[in-house]
């Protein structure tokens, strides 16, 4: 009952929003449409071009959705299979951080948009230069957070395995990993976070489809309401990703609760 | 190496501690901490040997160092001959606080040693069942850790402990952390589990009862640098009363001879 109550008062705010949009655009035209335009032509557009409506970009919502994935999961599986077994590794072999570490930490706080030039210099406009870039956002979120989770494991649980006759490599893959993976898994949600926030840059490259392409082509062509259909395509299918991780560290990442 | 034969009982030392000590670098790196000095002792077969002292002083870096977990600067430490190099599974340890896997079930937890050490899978299974019911935790095998009150979940550390059938188990306070109530009744469970399945057991505690209602000997550290400042033979009956006249003399007697100066 009282949950029902908290959806009332967020839906409320939600319709506020609406309403006044609403009016300020097609009921007293207080704004130019070409600037915002109101609910209404945005749901319109977005159902036209959610059934097929190709116009003003060249492509249906559902092909620029795809070509979006494709760029922006092929760079995030390339940084995430990296990534993690470079942090791990980092994190459980001294000698290979003394040797991984410092290279590794001149590129982190290189933010991923910095490589555009040279990866159109290296690799041209293409799919691989876009990939390139995304790849940069993904890798550093799964190597940090791997790194930081295998750091947490307690000094006790590794001396239990160490009674236990455990050799190194059972305390790698029976403690360190199990105690890293909560952690792990926040580093690929966040990985894909920065990936997906890479994409709409990574579009800007002589892109011809894609969801970042759309809303940049957009802007050329003066429709905001296609603009804003894009934005809201961004964010739901970020959301949407971002939900089917969680789903899977649920089933992965098992820990009794005490009241669940 | 010599060995004292004085009577029957002490002609099986199963661990024996030579002129053991430990230094650790000071904070500004210039000198040394003394936290062990000269310790010599030796641990009989089936004796339960509490290592007994005030707060603070070396008594888990000794126990460290007989488990293999640590080194001595100075000295050896041998195990039924040999000398000590490292964490074996022959030497079983129950810690502190809560050292359980959180991500295991209570089973797995159990199993965990006998499954390193790829056993069978019947022997792994027999020995969780085995244990689960000495330390009286039969139906929670598939409870997490977060699931149990602490004092059952020292039992899944003991039971976790016992699976590997150790020669020696070391404890390092395992009840410290527990409330009184719950605290009495882990001692008389631990020691019908001791009485029931026999192994040498080294534990370590800061509480007088504790020590005398368990030990068969109770060795008197100082504090730091620790050393042994007198061994005690409690000869008296188990089960043992926490009011017996006896019990109370002893624990005068030692609690006299305690270093209380911090």
């Amino acid at each position: 009952m009282k949950k029902h109550k908290y959806t009332v008062i967020s839906v409320c705010s939600f319709l506020i929003v609406l309403i006044i949009w609403q009016l300020v655009t097609d009921v007293f035209h207080l704004v130019s449409p070409i600037m915002l335009p109101s609910p209404t032509t945005i749901l319109k557009t977005f159902w036209y071009k959610l059934t097929g409506g190709t116009v003003p970009d060249g492509s249906s919502l559902i092909q620029n959705i795809l070509s979006s994935l494709k760029i922006a999961l092929g760079g995030y599986v390339v940084g995430v299979v990296i990534g993690v077994p470079l942090g791990i590794g980092m994190a459980w072999s001294r000698r290979f951080e003394l040797f991984a570490k410092p290279l590794f930490d001149i590129i982190r706080p290189v933010p991923a948009l910095a490589w555009i030039p040279l990866m159109i210099l290296w690799l041209g406009i293409g799919y691989a230069s876009k990939v390139g870039i995304i790849f940069f956002a993904a890798f550093i979120s799964a190597t940090v957070n791997s790194y930081t989770g295998i750091r947490q494991t307690s000094q006790v649980h590794l001396w239990v395995g160490k009674t236990f006759g455990a050799t190194n490599r059972q305390l790698l893959f029976k403690v360190a990993l199990p105690t890293a993976l909560p952690m792990i898994f926040t580093g690929l949600r966040l990985a894909l976070g920065s990936a997906w926030v890479a994409l709409v840059a990574a579009e800007m490259l002589a892109a011809t489809s894609g969801l970042g392409y759309m809303i940049q082509i957009s802007r050329l062509l003066g429709r905001p309401d296609v603009i804003i259909v894009g934005m809201i395509t961004i964010g739901f299918v970020g959301l949407l990703l971002n939900t089917v991780l969680e789903q899977l560290q649920k089933r992965f990442v098992r820990r009794g609760k005490k009241h669940d | 190496m010599e060995r004292s034969e004085g009577n029957i009982k002490k002609k099986n030392p199963v661990l024996e501690c030579r002129n053991v000590g430990r230094s650790f670098d000071s904070y500004d790196g210039k000198g040394k901490n003394e936290v062990l000095r000269g310790m010599n002792f030796e641990v009989y077969e089936n004796e339960f040997l509490v290592l007994f002292g005030a707060g603070q002083c070396g008594k888990t870096t000794l126990l460290n160092i007989l488990a293999g977990l640590d080194m001595p600067t100075e000295g050896e430490v041998y195990a039924n001959g040999e000398k000590v190099s490292g964490p074996a599974p022959e030497r079983g340890f129950v810690y502190q606080k809560t050292s359980l896997f959180p991500w295991m079930t209570v089973e797995d937890n159990v199993g965990f040693g006998p499954k390193v050490r790829h056993l069978p899978e019947k022997e792994c299974k027999e020995r969780i069942r085995k244990y689960l019911d000495l330390v009286g935790l039969t139906g929670f095998e598939k409870s997490y850790p977060s699931q149990l009150s602490g004092g059952m979940r020292q039992r899944v550390g003991i039971a976790r402990a016992y699976a590997n059938e150790p020669d020696i188990m070391f404890m390092d306070e395992p009840f410290g952390h527990l409330d009184a109530q719950t605290r009495y009744m882990m001692e008389e469970e631990l020691q019908r589990i001791w009485q029931q399945e026999k192994r040498t057991v080294i534990f370590v505690t800061n509480n007088i009862e504790e020590a005398l209602f368990l030990a068969d000997r109770i060795i008197l550290l100082t504090n730091c640098p620790t050393h042994i400042k007198q061994e005690y033979s409690i000869t008296m009956q188990r089960p043992r009363d926490y009011v017996d006249p006896e019990f109370l003399r002893l624990r005068q007697l030692i609690t006299d001879n305690m270093d209380l100066t911090l």
